[in-house]
């Protein structure tokens, strides 16, 4: 069952190739149909892991056993990464059936989106760390060519950028591959944690530890690696933007950061220390440059960096609120930032500006649009009782549980300029008067409307998932598969007999 | 290239008398490389590549509505998708088996003949397939490729 | 060692072209050089004192053999750059159309 994540999509992308040239519909059909059925196989598969002994699921994919083959493993952290990217996916199809009418060539949009999701479904999956590799390659590719989709002179601009430097951090990445199996010599997962512990720590396993934070910090957009971003997702497609910024950036770079650092080479004080101070930095920075920006969708995304600048604080803690803090607040910062890059596509799509000073009172005539947009507001900023407040309250109580007040100090001042942030966008955009050229504006078509509401309802009530009987089958398994650390290999071994 | 010879498309006389003659060995060779993947190097990717030079050496001397007229647009896109589907059913139909990309083929013959060594000979050919065709429309777009630079 | 010495100054070079260059054509070959680089030394990793080709045939034993491994990695990872290369030639071409020139230093339009 666990490669169907993998081969449903792409099969879907290789039939849309040779089908949807001729039938329009039949693009739609297939690509709604395969991320549909990937939410709720990822469903399926949370509900069975919460039923079972160890919570681990292991397939050998041949039937040859690792460390000789190749194999796919899932466990509580997976799991949760599953749920979240294809929840989102599967809005995000629903929403592109009505707002690619602006694009030529549908299909082809389609193939690439789906192969994306090929991409990031195989990394969450994969027990091998080239595997890893060939499918992180597989949705770097699939989202150069998705950002440079509407091929304006700025699209291009910002796809180079990224390109350039997204190849630059995947030479670092292999690099450090190249070192790890030349100190270890196998490439599972498992089996490189039993090999380090073994041997111990050495000068090549410290720079492996360099090279990964660079090459993955490059692609989770980290703050000294985080220039590409600003340009990038602004000039995507809306769809794309939230793909990119929602998940992209959180499935490669956080989770194999996570991975790879807790789980494989073993945590120390030294890699959290500089964990916690990329996250302050992160947070800072991304909510400095975002106060003065114009352009609506550069201001989201300079929010991303300050947001993954939370998720890498409260994972960089250590202790296990910390690590519930940060999952939880990738959950959420999917759901919301999402939301937040559709309603700037919805806007986008009726009225044709992204620069809010143009925009004005669009509560009156976009009704749906404008209270989703309050809803992600006030998640994003931490406003009681939407989830972003409960998941940023967990992680300034696990800082001040550690006795590092500066954390904690510098994390409730990103949180209030983040408020005033978004207080800007909501006057400039929604609330004020309506402009002359705007008299007779509609609101979005059904199927963007549907999107941008489930989303927003999951904004709302997400906050249910802290609650003991939720949580226990969905966060807490999470927590604990990062928390086992250099268990993992016991537990992978453990089920392999 | 081209527009040197504004006349006629393509390369002079000699050019295209050698490209008549070699063009099908160049094609054969690919093929070749691309079958016997589990005997000698090279597999899908080389063989692959082999293939597509066959077809861009064609067009190079002919020119590029010539070569249009033999290998539409179309037939390229089609055989890219259907190389990739058959990679994909190769690894399902071992899913029926018992594992995904088991080795299906019940009669394995012996060891260093063409016919061996389970489904590797016909992973490579889809892989010579894909590769081939996805090489040869990345060099259409980017050759057909027709605008007029903004200042 | 002397290799890997070199190895490291083809990487090094492919990064100077990549910061200090301002044609975009020159960038993206040092970007495809980089990429050489760390496939050349993935497969000089594999290298054991000795050793003959990685191939089965019934005449030679197998025990002095190579890595097969790295090969494997190093095939997958020049098709990847591969496709990266395709990709940005494509969006380097429409950028000469839409600003009319490959000066980096000129092609500025976001800012901020």
């Amino acid at each position: 069952m666990l490669p169907l994540f993998v081969v449903v999509p792409l099969a879907a992308a290789f039939l849309i190739v040779i089908l949807a040239k001729r039938f329009e519909f039949l693009s739609d059909f297939l690509s709604n149909l395969a991320t549909g059925f990937s939410f709720i196989l990822s469903c399926v598969l949370l509900f069975i892991l919460s039923h079972s002994s160890l919570k681990v699921m292991v397939y050998k994919v041949g039937g040859w056993l690792p460390p000789f083959g190749v194999d796919l493993v899932i466990d509580g952290f997976s799991s949760f990464m599953l749920v979240t990217i294809n929840i989102v996916a599967f809005m995000l199809n629903i929403f592109c059936i009505s707002y690619m009418r602006k694009y030529s060539a549908k299909w082809k949009f389609y193939t690439l989106f789906l192969l994306m999701l090929v991409g990031m479904n195989g990394i969450v999956i994969s027990g091998d760390i080239f595997n890893m590799f060939v499918f992180l390659e597989i949705a770097s590719v699939a989202s150069f060519a998705l950002v440079a989709y509407g091929v304006e002179a700025e699209e291009l601009e910002a796809a180079f950028k990224y390109i350039i430097m997204s190849a630059v951090a995947s030479s670092f990445i292999l690099l450090g591959i190249a070192f790890l199996y030349s100190y270890t010599s196998t490439l599972n997962l498992a089996d490189i944690a039993g090999v380090l512990e073994a041997k111990g720590l050495s000068n090549v396993v410290i720079l492996v530890n360099i090279l990964f934070i660079m090459g993955f910090g490059l692609k989770a957009a980290i703050v000294p690696f985080h220039a590409w971003l600003p340009d990038a997702h602004p000039s995507a497609p809306a769809p794309v933007s939230s793909f990119l910024s929602g998940i992209l950036i959180k499935a490669l770079g956080v989770y194999v950061l996570i991975r790879i650092f807790y789980n494989i080479i073993g945590i120390n004080r030294a890699l959290l220390a500089v964990f916690t101070f990329l996250g302050v930095l992160s947070i800072m920075v991304g909510v400095l440059l975002a106060l003065g920006q114009m352009d609506l969708k550069r201001l989201l995304a300079y929010h991303s960096i300050s947001q993954v600048g939370y998720i890498i604080l409260g994972l960089g803690l250590g202790t296990p609120l910390g690590i519930l803090g940060g999952l939880f607040h990738l959950f959420n910062h999917s759901i919301f930032k999402s939301l937040l890059f559709l309603n700037s596509g919805a806007v986008e799509y009726s009225l044709g500006t992204r620069n809010l000073e143009e925009m004005g009172g669009l509560r009156e005539k976009m009704p749906v649009t404008s209270s989703t947009s309050m809803a992600a507001s006030m998640a994003i900023s931490g406003v009681p009782p939407f989830n972003g407040f409960w998941s940023k309250l967990i992680i300034i109580v696990a800082c001040i549980q550690v006795h590092k007040i500066g954390l904690a100090f510098w994390a409730v001042l990103g949180s209030i300029l983040t408020l005033s942030s978004f207080m800007k966008v909501q006057k400039y955009a929604f609330f004020g008067s309506l402009k002359k050229a705007y008299q007779n504006l509609k609101e979005v078509p059904f199927s963007m409307q549907f999107a941008m509401l489930v989303l927003g309802i999951i904004c709302v009530i997400g906050g249910i998932l802290i609650l003991p009987h939720f949580d226990s089958f969905f966060l807490f398994p999470a927590q604990q598969a990062v928390m086992r650390g250099l268990g993992y290999k016991g537990l992978i071994y453990s089920v392999l007999k | 290239m081209k527009e040197s010879y504004s006349k006629q498309s393509g390369m002079t006389l000699i050019v295209k008398v050698i490209t008549r003659l070699t063009v099908g060995l160049i094609l054969l060779y690919g093929i070749y490389i691309a079958l016997h993947g589990h005997l000698s190097p090279g597999g899908g990717f080389a063989g692959g590549v082999i293939i597509v030079l066959s077809f861009i050496h064609l067009m190079l001397a002919f020119g590029r509505e010539e070569a249009f007229r033999r290998i539409s647009k179309r037939f390229v896109s089609l055989f890219e998708g259907l190389g990739g589907l058959l990679f994909l059913i190769i690894a399902i139909l071992g899913y029926k088996a018992g594992y995904f990309f088991y080795d299906w083929i019940i009669f394995k013959g012996k060891p260093f003949s063409l016919f061996s060594a389970g489904t590797i000979p016909l992973s490579y050919s889809a892989i010579g397939l894909k590769v081939a065709f996805g090489l040869f429309a990345i060099f259409l777009a980017l050759i057909t490729l027709k605008f007029k630079v903004k200042k | 060692m002397s290799p890997y010495i070199l190895c490291f100054l083809l990487f090094s070079v492919g990064i100077y072209g990549i910061l200090r260059k301002r044609n975009i054509i020159k960038i993206i070959i040092g970007t495809v050089i980089c990429e050489y680089a760390v496939n050349l030394f993935l497969i000089i990793f594999g290298y054991r004192m000795g050793g003959h080709a990685p191939i089965y045939s019934p005449d030679k034993d197998i025990n002095n053999m190579v890595d097969p491994l790295v090969q494997a990695l190093v095939l997958t990872a020049i098709v990847i750059g591969l496709a990266t290369t395709a990709l940005v030639v494509a969006v380097a071409i429409r950028i000469y159309e839409k600003y009319g020139t490959f000066d980096i230093t000129k092609i500025r339009k976001l800012k901020g």
